[in-house]
């Protein structure tokens, strides 16, 4: 191990070689970068895609339907054929606000690079049945969705034959398909809001096409079994999503599947000082995908969740670009969460429905041409309006037939609209009535 | 062959006693029901080792827990297990209850427990801020602290096998009686063992085994307590145990820091009939309870990093108090029953007491070379960077991190399955090195560590379970299991 | 005439969208769709529903016992369970790369089984 003076230097270390790391190590290749490394913790790179085997990745990317190892085919392709340099098996331990990077692997052992600029890339994780207070027994054959794909997809396992999801994420949607084509019997989805938190087309192709009920306003009140799952109740909720006693229905089965909500992976964020937004529970960035710490960007699912990958890479590419930009000096010296003389800082505001933006700042000078503001609404809202106002000006008004939380939405802001607005200390997004 | 002693239980208490026998000449089996040590009441309490003041003077209960946490500190140091004095506050919120305290601190002082110290609410305060305005006074108790119980609990099996002594699991003590010779027969699902001597440390069911071979009766109620564990992210929320004032009960809902770096918060009281002696499962009633309670004493307690709540059995004897020793009318059998609360305190008092009391009945001789000290799985976050990189050089396994919330490497986790009663499922592993215990609760490691259990016990993957029994994690293989 | 409701699948937006079906099975009009793509999967949805099935096969001598597939195009979706029992029966020795055809025409749709993943060898 080498002392801190001899410390190897490295101008793009990128945390994760899923799709937003990989999306981002092309893009940072492509904008002249030789000096990248992707530190990615499993043992291939591609991430969770490669455990997400059906279809339905890359419409907006590559105009086809792809599956997810496909996708990730893609990007690994190309790390391979430009040489970026990639090391897996290697878990970043921790990342120092002067971005020192610490990794540790077999063959290495621990060690410590010098970062000119970090990309945060490591991704989400499933909330767990203990996060969820759901009571009962503790035994085999409680799983999150992912875990479940992964035995099913990866190792090639069937972790149950009859089987209860609970929480109709897309995730959970998928494995209720993947499940039922191995020849398991999922019984039924069970989702405590009153809408599903997936996208339409996999409640249509994983559930309705094998006739699996989904049960809105329900969760599961009780686990029974000492070793194995042997039944699970669930139970109609009310308003305040509390179980409504007397609706319980139990159904004998010996697996319980979770896919209720991803969590953006941001420990080694946190520890080193980047500032986490409430809600998205992922670094506040601004237009750059900087973070609040100079240097430090994120992209992916440990900045919001997303449900499009083909998101992922669009929003991961513009990181990897900036990343290379900050290490070339051409950012400026501004955090997200700073503010400096030379760049206004313009807070996104999201309002009226809108639970949060990506960005959450806009620095009108760095902004590319057209920059894309992504966002989550709080409730189901049909025929509904986004608007975008520039302080109080709306300057888009556009009718939506209808919008979930479980689909992410976007507004597209011209750098012309702001910089031609000198003194510009706002912009809002809001979902309105009319 | 006939033992000289067979311990029922190889929780911490059976634990106890049988590394105190180990010292001597002596053939000594433990069995245990589950798979694993530490698998019933031992693995699911406040992990607490309580000073001494609540318990009756001139108790069982007293004695035991006074020179148990006398004993725990060296203990720990022998077998290598983290323990934390913290030192406890007991707060009160009512000044019609303050009285409450002083006959706290009396009793305390009665059971000769050091250091306690009546302060205000203001001095109660500045050591644990988030403690609320309401909190009149506290009674201090510096002797008290926290512990990583089953690793308490382990090791002292792993000495005690380390010395000689027999560990036989999914054995259960299903009959026992003693023949005209004097030695006892106990009829298992496993055979039939015999043994000059019993020591009964079955913890809920020690009642069923003692009321087997007497005609005097106890009788035992699961009293189960239901906790949450918050994620280490709230490492630092309090730094002592936290109680409130007891009740009949019990000690009430505490929250407390865990040798780890979480919280844990618990547990509710709630007695369950006789044939609920394995119903471990938590309810919404408890879980809604806990937050109540919890909250009562303190300010803005972060149950939004709740990882997980579980629920465990007190073997709560009529009496309320420890049942150790000779029982009539049967020579050679040795209660270790009732043991709640203080009862993991007291755990190694209790091996002292009942080991030394079989030991002598039987005239058992020390050992020559008895190994006192045993050295756990080693923490790499302890070391440097030159010693860890030195580890990974000479066991590259070390290198791997496989549970990435507690970063948990595959050296750890092989060491786990490989060293003396080692673990043979994922629970085993949690409890040994934490592989799965940190906020994503194994979602993302239990497939390797399951492949990694796999390759080192040779069994197929099919074969692995979450704990014994029929806790199997995975079916069949994909592709050959339709249509069965 | 009968009309049915359907929700778009062609993307995430989900339209809702209704069929309206004329004496014959002919459809008569789509509506409610976004765009164009809408207007296909609903004629489609009601007169020949199709999917694309994914699944694993078993690996011989692979790096990983089980490699990733897919019907290249969408099959007809009553066949879904015909197709499974077809890719459950298949077997593939590594390597194995992304594209290689495993079945050249799963039961008689024309539609070839291919691989999307790479497996090394073992």
């Amino acid at each position: 191990m080498s002392g801190s003076n001899d410390l190897r230097s490295v101008d793009v270390v990128i945390i994760g070689g899923g799709p937003a790391g990989l999306s981002a190590a092309v893009a940072a290749h492509e904008e002249g970068c030789d000096s990248i490394l992707v530190l990615e913790r499993d043992n291939c790179l591609g991430g969770i895609l490669n455990q997400c085997i059906h279809n339905g990745f890359g419409l907006h990317r590559f105009k086809e339907e792809l599956t997810g190892p496909e996708y990730a085919h893609r990007f690994v392709r190309r790390v391979e054929e430009e040489g970026i340099p990639y090391k897996l098996n290697t878990m970043v331990m921790d990342v120092s606000p002067e971005r020192v990077v610490t990794a540790m692997n077999r063959d290495d052992g621990m060690f410590q690079v010098q970062a000119g600029a970090v990309v945060l890339a490591m991704g989400c994780r499933e909330r767990p049945r203990g996060a969820l207070n759901i009571p009962g027994c503790r035994p085999a054959g409680i799983y999150t969705a992912g875990t479940a794909q992964r035995l099913v997809n990866v190792e090639g396992y069937l972790p149950g034959r009859e089987v209860v999801i609970l929480g109709s994420g897309d995730i959970g949607l998928i494995m209720a398909r993947r499940m039922t084509l191995e020849g398991a019997k999922v019984k039924v989805v069970a989702e405590l809001l009153p809408y599903s938190g997936g996208l339409k087309r996999n409640i249509v192709q994983c559930l309705d096409d094998f006739g699996i009920p989904l049960k809105l306003s329900h969760t599961v009140v009780d686990i029974e079994g000492a070793e194995r799952v042997k039944a699970v109740t669930i139970a109609r909720v009310g308003p305040d999503r509390r179980p409504i006693p007397g609706t319980e229905e139990r159904y004998a089965c010996d697996t319980l599947l979770l896919s209720c909500g991803l969590i953006p992976e941001n420990e080694l964020s946190s520890a080193c000082g980047v500032r986490l937004s409430p809600v998205t529970s992922g670094p506040v960035v601004n237009e750059s995908f900087e973070t609040s710490v100079l240097g430090i960007f994120a992209c992916g699912n440990v900045l919001h969740v997303h449900d499009l990958v083909d998101y992922v890479s669009e929003e991961a590419d513009e990181a990897g670009r900036r990343a290379v930009a900050f290490v070339h000096g051409e950012l400026g010296p501004a955090g997200a969460g700073q503010r400096d003389a030379a760049h206004a800082r313009i807070a996104v505001r999201a309002t009226g429905g809108v639970r949060y933006t990506v960005p959450s700042t806009i620095d009108p000078v760095r902004m590319a041409d057209k920059l894309t503001v992504r966002f989550r609404v709080g409730d189901v809202c049909q025929d509904a309006y986004v608007s975008v106002y520039l302080d109080g000006e709306r300057v888009q008004h556009r009718r939506k037939q209808i919008m979930a939380p479980g689909e992410m939405e976007q507004v597209i802001l011209r750098k012309a609209d702001l910089v031609g607005r000198p003194g510009l200390s706002s912009v809002t997004v809001a979902v309105e009535r009319e | 062959m006939t033992y000289d002693v067979i311990v029922i239980g190889a929780g911490v208490s059976g634990s106890a006693v049988a590394r105190e026998l180990s010292r001597y000449e002596a053939d000594v089996l433990v069995m245990d029901r589950a798979d694993d040590v530490c698998c019933g009441t031992s693995k699911a309490n406040s992990a607490i080792v309580h000073a001494g003041y609540d318990c009756m003077p001139g108790s069982m209960m007293a004695r035991m827990n006074v020179r148990g946490n006398e004993m725990m500190e060296p203990l720990a140091r022998d077998l290598d297990v983290p323990f934390e004095r913290t030192g406890s506050l007991l707060v009160c919120t009512s000044k019609e209850r303050l009285g409450g305290l002083r006959d706290l601190f009396e009793r305390g002082a009665a059971n000769g427990v050091p250091g306690l110290k009546i302060i205000s609410g203001d001095e109660a305060r500045a050591m644990e801020p988030q403690l609320t305005d309401a909190v009149v006074g506290a009674l201090w108790a510096p002797s008290a602290g926290i512990i990583n119980v089953f690793l308490l609990n382990i090791a002292l099996a792993e000495n005690a096998f380390t010395n000689g002594v027999d560990f036989h699991f999914n054995t259960r003590a299903e009959r026992l009686w003693q023949d005209e010779g004097g030695v006892w027969h106990i009829r298992t699902n496993n055979g039939e063992y015999r043994a000059r001597a019993v020591v009964n440390a079955a913890g809920v069911y020690a009642d069923r085994l003692h009321n087997m071979v007497s005609a005097t009766r106890i009788h035992i109620t699961p009293r189960r307590g239901e906790y949450f564990l918050l994620d280490r992210t709230t490492a630092g929320y309090v730094r002592h145990v936290v109680f409130p004032q007891p009740t009949e009960l019990g000690k009430g809902v505490l929250v407390t820091p865990t040798v780890d770096g979480n919280t844990l918060v618990g547990p509710t009281a709630l007695d369950l009939a006789d044939d609920q002696r394995d119903d471990v499962e938590t309810t919404q009633v408890g879980l809604d309870t806990i937050r109540e309670k919890a909250s009562e004493n303190l300010r803005d307690l972060p149950l939004r990093q709740v990882i997980t709540s579980f629920a465990g059995l007190r073997a709560h004897e009529d009496r309320h108090e420890f049942v150790l020793g000779h029982v009539e009318g049967a020579p050679g059998f040795y209660d270790c029953a009732g043991i709640e609360s203080p009862g993991l305190t007291s755990a190694p008092a209790i091996g002292e007491y009942l080991g030394g009391m079989v030991k002598d009945d039987l005239g058992l001789s020390p050992k020559d070379a008895w190994v006192q000290t045993r050295t756990g799985t080693v923490d790499p976050s302890l070391l440097t960077l030159a010693e860890r990189n030195e580890l990974i050089r000479r066991e590259p396994a070390y290198g791997q991190i496989v549970c990435r919330c507690e970063s948990v490497s595959e050296g750890e986790i092989l060491d786990a399955i490989r060293r003396p009663l080692g673990a043979r499922d994922l629970d085993g592993v949690k409890r040994r090195v934490r592989a799965g215990a940190g906020r994503c609760q194994a979602g993302f490691c239990s497939p390797r560590v399951m492949d990694i259990l796999s390759r080192e016990l040779g069994l197929p993957l099919e074969e692995i379970g979450k704990r014994g029994g029929a806790s199997r994690i995975v079916v069949g293989r994909t592709k050959e299991v339709q249509g069965q | 005439m009968e009309t049915r409701r359907l929700t778009c699948i062609n993307c995430p937006m989900g339209c809702q969208l209704e069929v309206t079906v004329g004496d014959g099975g002919k459809v008569v009009s789509v509506t409610g769709n976004g765009c164009r793509r809408g207007d296909v999967y609903g004629r489609k949805e009601v007169t020949n529903p199709t999917r694309t099935v994914t699944s694993t096969v078993v690996v011989r001598d692979g790096a990983s016992e089980r490699v990733s597939v897919k019907t290249k195009e969408d099959v007809p979706k009553r066949l879904i369970f015909d197709v499974m029992d077809v890719i459950n029966r298949t077997t593939v020795t590594a390597p194995v790369h992304v594209g290689d055809v495993l079945v050249d025409d799963v039961c008689g749709t024309g539609v070839p089984l291919v691989a999307t993943a790479e497996v090394g060898v073992r």
